[in-house]
């Protein structure tokens, strides 16, 4: 297979809970199987590359958020996605490819609608860690620590992507739904950074950009986090 | 700026819920629970909300903030203004309003300075009811998300409580755009604002515009904004290239400090601006600071078993930047301590904002509850490092080096016990 191109998009705005580990969680997984990719971090204000394999948002602060998702508008995103292309998204990465977001000062605004979601203001913030389990794939324990003022709820054509069974899900209710999956769409609120928590998540998702099951990376370091951090050493 | 020389006398009901805050502290001391420190602060306070007010009022008050530096800062400003009269402060770093209270009661009538760093977000409530002298804002960048949501809403805070005080004098960073903001926001003129270039190096939260979110590119030291208009100020005091401290008469003087580090420089810098200011001048602020070896364990350095041991604290990210910088250009062992319990922030996330990559091919050890957090960030840096359950076993992985410990404030606490058990 030739080269993976991975977009690390706006990661200086997108990137407030240390998300851009994602992105180097994904790239050295490759990197250790011999898989080549590129990076490329594009900043707010720079043309997205529409050809890349897969997409990478992290989470921001309000302001912020709004400022990328007026440029992602722009951008091509959408049409990127409709010829394939994969997005794995964190947090106010997740609400904004949603049908529409409501912001702090209580506007609403339309998002990329790459995701049948819509997301409304919380009464109380979600802050804390959060243990899931997924609902299609076959992976352990979804592991990570969610941190948002907003939550959000999912139509009929978007499917959760595991549910929680400790911690608060994607709406703020307990044994709720975690993150969304949909199409070549992947989303979920938990940072940690979630992919450095999860190297079986990480492993699951690169097999589907790659278009087939990823051969095991020896065991090490992330295996003892997640293992430690879900208690079932 | 001279002290005033009499005391007011303590009103029964403040002498009352100072009473009753001691005994508590007393009591706590007694029970072993805890240290007690804040304790009487906590009581006196519940009791009689005003007494931070009465206790500071016959005071010379300097309050000390900003995400990093405040108890670096705090010690050497104390140790300046000492040259001049007797100085108060909290240098146990209780900056909450119960520490600032304990602090000012257990010198309650004094009528000299009083030196006080304080927690960023609670400076405003700080400057409402204390009237200080002088402020000195030292920087703002991300700590704690999950308790602080967003480090921009300091910067309104910060300049709302400004336009609120505008008898006080800052002193402040002009190299962090963020306090900048602050400053502008709450002040619009330059009336009363002494401004230091004491270096920025962590610029990621200053990605947009602080002041009206535009985006901006933040690039080399003379930044502006092309939008809204602001714009770094012309400092008058400055950290030099060399480490070195410009005085405003453009005299460069070398600061000689026994701190390491460049974070130790700009907060000299910013403590020898506000000294002048309260009437000490330069030369014997910059003498008394290079008696400072260590500001309550941070670069204490210690002789373990015939080695050397230094001791740095690194509490987010643009704090671990500096201890980075400092920790690449020392040779030897690196031990490395994370725990992620409440005085930490929860979430360890932000280990990713930080270029821990810069460790390559240096023996490393981690210690701390979340050392396993560390572990993975490093197995992703591709730094060899081993993971070991304390401070005691990290030395005895970094065998025959000297080592310099990192850690956050925590698990700064356990290796600070450790190291001074060790090399008793």
């Amino acid at each position: 297979m030739t080269s993976l191109t991975i977009v690390s998009v706006y990661p200086e705005v997108l990137g407030t809970y240390g998300d851009s580990g994602n992105v180097r969680v994904l790239e050295r997984r490759l990197a250790w199987r011999g898989i080549s990719s590129t990076v490329l971090d594009v900043p707010l204000g720079a043309a997205l590359p529409l050809q890349a394999d897969l997409y990478v948002l992290g989470g921001s602060e309000d302001e912020i958020q709004h400022r990328a998702l007026l440029a992602l508008r722009e951008s091509g995103l959408q049409s990127a996605v409709g010829n394939g292309a994969h997005v794995f998204a964190v947090c106010a990465g997740l609400q904004l490819l949603g049908n529409s977001m409501r912001r702090g000062d209580g506007s609403q605004v339309e998002g990329l609608g790459l995701l049948d979601a819509v997301t409304e203001r919380l009464g109380r913030r979600v802050v804390g860690e959060v243990e899931a389990r997924f609902v299609d794939a076959a992976l352990p324990t979804l592991t990570g620590f969610a941190n948002h003022g907003a939550g959000t709820e999912l139509g009929p054509r978007a499917r959760p992507l595991a549910v929680t069974t400790s911690g608060l899900g994607n709406g703020g209710q307990p044994r709720g739904p975690e993150g969304v999956v949909q199409g070549s769409v992947v989303a979920t609120y938990l940072h940690g950074p979630v992919l450095a928590r999860n190297p079986a998540f990480a492993d699951w998702l690169l097999g589907r950009v790659v278009g087939r099951e990823l051969r095991p990376l020896p065991s090490g370091p992330p295996e003892a986090l997640h293992a430690a951090l879900v208690g079932n050493r | 700026m001279t002290a005033r020389t009499r005391a007011r006398p303590v009103s029964p009901y403040d002498g009352a819920a100072m009473l009753a805050g001691r005994a508590a502290g007393s009591l706590s001391r007694l029970l072993r629970r805890g240290a007690g420190g804040t304790l009487p602060g906590r009581v006196a306070l519940a009791l009689r909300p005003q007494l931070i007010g009465t206790l500071s009022a016959d005071r010379r008050l300097v309050l000390v903030s900003g995400t990093n530096g405040k108890s670096t800062t705090t010690r050497l400003l104390t140790v300046a203004l000492s040259l001049v009269g007797p100085v108060v402060s909290n240098a146990d770093g209780a900056n909450l309003l119960s520490g600032l209270a304990a602090a000012l009661m257990a010198d309650a009538g004094g009528t000299g300075t009083a030196v006080l760093e304080v927690d960023e977000l609670v400076l405003p409530a700080a400057l409402r009811t204390m009237r200080p002298a002088v402020v000195v804002l030292l920087n703002l960048s991300r700590d704690q998300l999950d308790r602080v949501e967003e480090v921009h809403s300091h910067v309104g805070r910060w300049a709302r409580a400004l336009r609120e005080s505008p008898d006080v004098h800052v002193v402040a960073n002009a190299d962090d755009p963020l306090v900048v903001a602050a400053v502008w926001e709450g002040r619009r003129s330059e009336v009363g604002v002494t401004w230091v270039a004491a270096g920025a190096p962590w610029r990621a939260d200053a990605v947009l515009c602080p002041r009206c979110g535009d985006a901006w590119s933040l690039q080399g030291d003379a930044w502006a904004c092309a939008d809204c208009g602001l714009t770094r100020p012309d400092p008058s005091w400055q950290l030099g290239s060399g480490g070195e401290l410009i005085d405003p008469t453009g005299a460069s003087r070398p600061l000689g400090l026994a701190l390491p580090g460049r974070a130790s420089a700009a907060n000299a810098v910013m403590a020898a601006a506000a000294a002048d200011l309260l009437g000490v001048p330069v030369v014997e602020a910059i003498r008394s600071f290079s008696g400072i070896r260590d500001v309550d364990g941070r670069y204490l350095r210690v002789d373990v078993d015939g080695r050397d041991v230094r001791l740095l604290l690194a509490k987010n990210p643009a704090g671990w930047l500096e201890v980075l910088a400092q920790l690449t250009s020392d040779t030897g062992g690196i031990l490395l301590g994370l725990n992620a319990r409440t005085a930490d922030g929860t979430d360890p996330s932000w280990l990713w904002d930080v270029p821990f990559e810069q460790l390559r091919g240096r023996r490393v050890a981690v210690f701390g509850d979340r050392s396993l957090d560390m572990s993975v960030r490093l197995h992703y840096a591709e730094v060899a490092h081993d993971v070991v359950p304390d401070v005691g076993s990290g030395l005895a992985a970094l065998a025959g080096m000297p080592v310099n410990v990192a850690a956050n404030y925590t698990a700064f606490v356990t290796a600070r016990a450790a190291l001074r058990a060790a090399a008793a």
